[in-house]
């Protein structure tokens, strides 16, 4: 369409010359020269996709601009321009008008020379959403509210579990948005091990020794957690640590709106807590499911049959008292020793479900409430079982999380066998002798087994390595073919046999436990 | 005269006290920084008291019917007509004496006019404003008191009273003749153009109140996007060879920024718009055939620093909103350097924009809310009329006296409508 108006100006613009009657025959050379001329141009253009011709015109009219940018504006159809000719006298700004710098038409699309991002200036723009993000953090996020330091309070002890446990609580408190002081308890004095574990987690760590070395029994351990959570709130007495203080079991897990609930404390609070008391032995677990199903039915227990420890409200939400583990479903079968493949109980009422005002434990005593006892004259010796004899009015103690309703954080024990090794900072130096290759593996340099008559064998340890969870009815015949079962291809392998058995039954029998422990 | 100049140096003492007072006020407060205009707080004016509004009754063929012919008129973006006429009658500056009146509002629904795809056609409305006026200057003496110079009217459209959506047409058509002395109450505003007069009043494009609010995401939400932008580059239907819409601006962004991953642009239509401009740092607010946008209402909402690319623009509420210290203007000529521009913005700068933007007053006046809030867009514009009074005693013609051609303009807008 508007290749048909160009033609019809040319056209006009033809006609014209060819009216006048003067010199018609230079007249009719111009005619056909701009033919010509025209049908070339259409011929380029259908070539080219767009209308060249007013580029050309702008070639030829305008003046070469010095700027890097081409196709600079160009105004074919220039409106009259309001240039308003008043008087030098206008004073006011009002009265003087400029010609507006904006016109009406085509103009050019100004592509710079190289189009791409600029590296420097992308390093600006991201310190920039940086800036602006921290500033909305700190308008919005943590420090709207006020935060104070969270004080987590974890006694440990080296084993082979440790570093799975605490390692969990370590990322825990490096995701929570406030500031942090992680007092570790350790059993058996200070070590490299945990040092090692706990120096990466870039939050203020102080770390401190416990003269006494863990017991093996659940019950004796409990006492000993005791008293190295009270050694580590001396440490916030003399310190003078300023914030909430909660508990960090380190097997314990905590989710991130625990530590938004625990701001929220004036004094001393108390949250709900999941008790996953874990047996190890699927069969028992479901037994003592059923049993406890049955229970349910026969009375209505005023002990709740749901696996939660934390504070009970009455509808006005006031504290009334407290909701406990029911234990006894597990009377009798509970674990005693660490290692037991039992249900591991716990106490009544755990210490992580606690939390409380750092200020509690300080000397001065200016706006401590009565009912808090003096933190300094506790005795030790006396029997703290749990967070509230440090209290004389248990019943002043708020329940958070919505009045207990919300399950914040996870208490679960689970511990390796009492002779588990495991390689100190779980590094494997000097290497291991023996590397095993798995079964099934990409290179192809090892050449396929050939089919022999150990084929229950290979049956066995199918795409897996060494180390398998055995269904239960194989469980005999891993341990019969577990000796032979890994050395397979050297036939030397049986010289080496005694260094790798030893690793291997270990492996293996670890293997029996876990499969028991699943 | 020595009291003369006493007292000429007591009001000096006097404004440059309230001018430090007024910085004081603007010291920092988390997280939220007071707008002051140039003529003070006059956000927060209430211009109830200070004027009266008389509404004439004009036959519904001028705005039920039409509105009832088609309802879409009630969300698209040139709703500000409708809804001000819905405000006026129940507003208390609203009065039904019109010899105590300082402005007459003259309901006609011009933009409501439209195609099956919700586009607005001007075609008519030239004639429809022709036969308003003549109706009101034949049943009521007010109009032929004063030519139209205390009357108000809402003509939202592309290019305002020019009532046309094509620039070069609305040039040539100017303002309809009839109104070159009433006060236009209008989306478009451009400095030295025909089609904006002076002593108009600019208003924001109708955005939905209730839509946007429903879409509003936590504050501490990080804004992670740099620049955002959602809408066409290149219009193919209308301007196929490029360069006529938004004066390839719009284009050069595209050209310039498609791969850069800090420009986040396209042209998709995500349901998350709204949520991903309150996750921007930077919206752009690019102009498209006319220079208005209704991004800037989105983005004062939605707390995204506006980045405003037009030429010689004239914003909302311009006298009442420092728009220079709210959104970054950046002119057409500078678009393929716009990253270095925005990179090149001092942090300080920036925290000091979005906490202007949080002010809620100034969010609050770009919205038209119903039922009328106040400090809403509403009571922005009758603050404006307010700040025009009282009339000046040229407004009121000498009797005979006859200023404006009624046979002015092109043949096909006299025809009756």
């Amino acid at each position: 369409m508007k290749l048909s108006a160009l033609h019809q100006s040319y056209l006009n613009r033809r006609r014209s010359p060819l009216d006048s009657s003067v010199d018609a025959s230079s007249k009719s050379f111009l005619a056909v020269f701009w033919l010509v001329l025209h049908c070339l141009c259409c011929l380029i253009s259908l070539l080219l996709g767009f209308r060249f011709s007013r580029l050309v015109f702008f070639f030829l009219v305008s003046t070469p601009s010095s700027s890097n940018l081409y196709s600079p504006p160009f105004r074919p159809d220039l409106p009259p321009p309001r240039i308003d000719l008043t008087p030098s006298n206008a004073t006011t700004a009002e009265a003087k008008t400029s010609s507006s710098r904006v016109v009406v038409g085509r103009h050019g699309i100004l592509i710079r020379p190289w189009p791409h991002p600029d590296p420097v200036e992308v390093m600006k723009a991201h310190r920039i959403i940086e800036r602006v993000q921290r500033e909305q953090k700190a308008v919005f996020g943590a420090g709207a509210k006020g935060s104070r330091t969270v004080i987590a309070v974890t006694p440990t002890y080296v084993r082979t579990f440790q570093a799975l446990h605490l390692n969990g609580v370590m990322h825990s408190l490096m995701l929570v948005p406030y500031d942090v002081v992680w007092i570790v308890v350790e059993a058996g004095g200070v070590s490299n091990e945990t040092a090692s574990i706990v120096g990466k987690s870039g939050v203020r760590v102080i770390h401190v020794g416990f003269d006494q070395r863990m017991p093996n029994t659940w019950e004796d351990r409990g006492k000993v957690e005791v008293l190295m959570r009270l050694r580590a709130l001396r440490v916030v007495k003399e310190e003078k640590l300023d914030g909430v203080v909660m508990f960090a079991d380190d097997s314990n897990m905590h989710s991130m709106e625990f530590f938004d609930e625990i701001q929220n404390v004036k004094w001393f609070g108390a949250v709900s807590v999941g008790i996953l008391a874990h047996s190890g032995n699927a069969e028992e677990m479901v037994m003592s499911m059923d049993k406890r199903r049955e229970m349910e039915e026969e009375e209505s227990s005023s002990l709740s049959s749901l696996p939660v420890q934390g504070p009970a409200c009455n509808a006005t939400d006031k504290l009334i008292g407290w909701h406990v583990f029911n234990t006894l479903p597990y009377a009798g079968k509970s674990a005693v020793y660490i290692d037991d493949v039992a249900a591991v109980l716990p106490q009544k009422l755990e210490w992580c479900g606690f939390v409380l005002n750092s200020r509690i434990l300080w000397d001065e005593a200016e706006s401590k409430p009565e009912w808090v006892k003096e933190f300094g004259l506790l005795n030790e010796n006396e029997g703290v079982e749990s967070p509230l004899s440090l209290l004389n009015d248990p019943s002043m103690v708020e329940p958070l999380g919505s009045c207990g309703r919300q399950v914040l954080l996870w208490w679960l024990r689970v511990e390796a066998r009492a002779d588990s090794k495991f390689p100190p900072g779980w590094v494997i130096d000097p290497p291991l002798e023996i590397t095993v290759a798995a079964k099934r593996t990409p290179w192809p340099d090892v050449p396929p087994e050939p089919p022999t008559k150990k084929k229950d064998q290979m049956s066995l340890s199918q795409g897996n390595n060494n180390v398998v969870v055995i269904p239960k009815h194989q469980q005999q015949q891993q341990q019969r073919s577990s000796k032979v079962r890994k050395p397979k291809r050297r036939s030397k392998r049986n010289k080496h046999e005694a260094k790798p058995t030893d690793t291997a039954t270990q492996v293996s029998s670890s293997t029996k436990h876990h499969q028991e422990r699943n | 005269m020595k009291l003369r100049s006493w007292v000429l140096i007591f009001i000096a003492c006097n404004l440059l006290t309230f001018s430090t007072i007024s910085a004081f006020r603007l010291s920092r407060s988390q997280p939220t920084e007071r707008i002051s205009g140039h003529a003070g707080d006059v956000l927060d004016d209430n211009p109830v008291g200070r004027l009266k509004v008389f509404v004439y009754e004009l036959p519904s063929k001028y705005n039920k019917k039409i509105l009832q012919k088609d309802p879409r008129c009630l969300t698209h973006m040139f709703a500000a007509e409708i809804y001000m006429q819905r405000f006026l009658l129940s507003s208390p500056v609203r009065t039904l004496n019109p010899e105590e009146a300082d402005w007459f509002y003259v309901p006609v629904y011009t933009t409501c006019d439209l195609t099956p795809n919700g586009l607005p056609l001007p075609f008519k409305s030239p004639r429809m404003m022709r036969s308003a006026i003549q109706l009101i200057a034949s049943n009521w003496p007010y109009w032929n008191r004063t030519e139209g110079a205390d009357h108000f009217f809402v003509v939202p459209h592309d290019f305002g009273a020019c009532f046309h959506y094509q620039e070069e047409k609305a040039i040539g058509r100017g303002i309809l003749p009839l109104l070159q002395r009433a006060t236009l109450v209008q989306t478009f505003g451009q400095r030295n153009h025909v089609c904006l007069k002076q002593g108009s009043i600019t208003v924001p494009p109708y955005a939905p109140p209730q839509k946007m609010q429903s879409h509003l995401i936590p504050g501490k939400t990080p804004r992670s996007i740099f620049v955002y932008f959602r809408g066409l580059f290149y219009d193919v239907g209308n301007d196929p060879e490029g360069g006529y819409y938004a004066r390839g601006a719009r284009a050069a962004v595209w050209e310039n920024f498609k791969d850069n991953p800090l420009f986040d642009i396209s042209t998709e239509h995500p349901t998350t718009y709204y949520e991903d401009m309150q996750r921007a740092i930077f919206c752009l607010c690019p102009l498209g055939w006319a220079p208005w946008s209704p991004r800037l209402v989105e983005a004062v909402i939605f707390g995204c620093i506006p980045v405003i690319i037009a030429d010689d623009i004239v914003l909302p509420f311009a006298d009442a909103i420092p728009w220079e210290d709210i959104g970054v203007f950046v002119d057409e000529k500078d678009v393929p350097y716009l990253d270095t521009i925005l990179t090149s913005i001092p942090p300080e700068v920036i925290l000091r924009k979005q906490r202007l933007l949080a002010n809620p007053s100034m969010k609050q006046a770009m919205l038209f809310p119903q039922p009328a809030q106040p400090g809403d867009a509403f009571h922005q514009v009758l603050n404006g009329l307010a700040r025009k009074l009282p009339h000046d005693r040229s407004v009121y013609l000498r009797p005979g006296e006859k200023l404006l051609n009624w046979t002015a303009g092109p043949v096909a807008d006299l025809k009756p409508w």
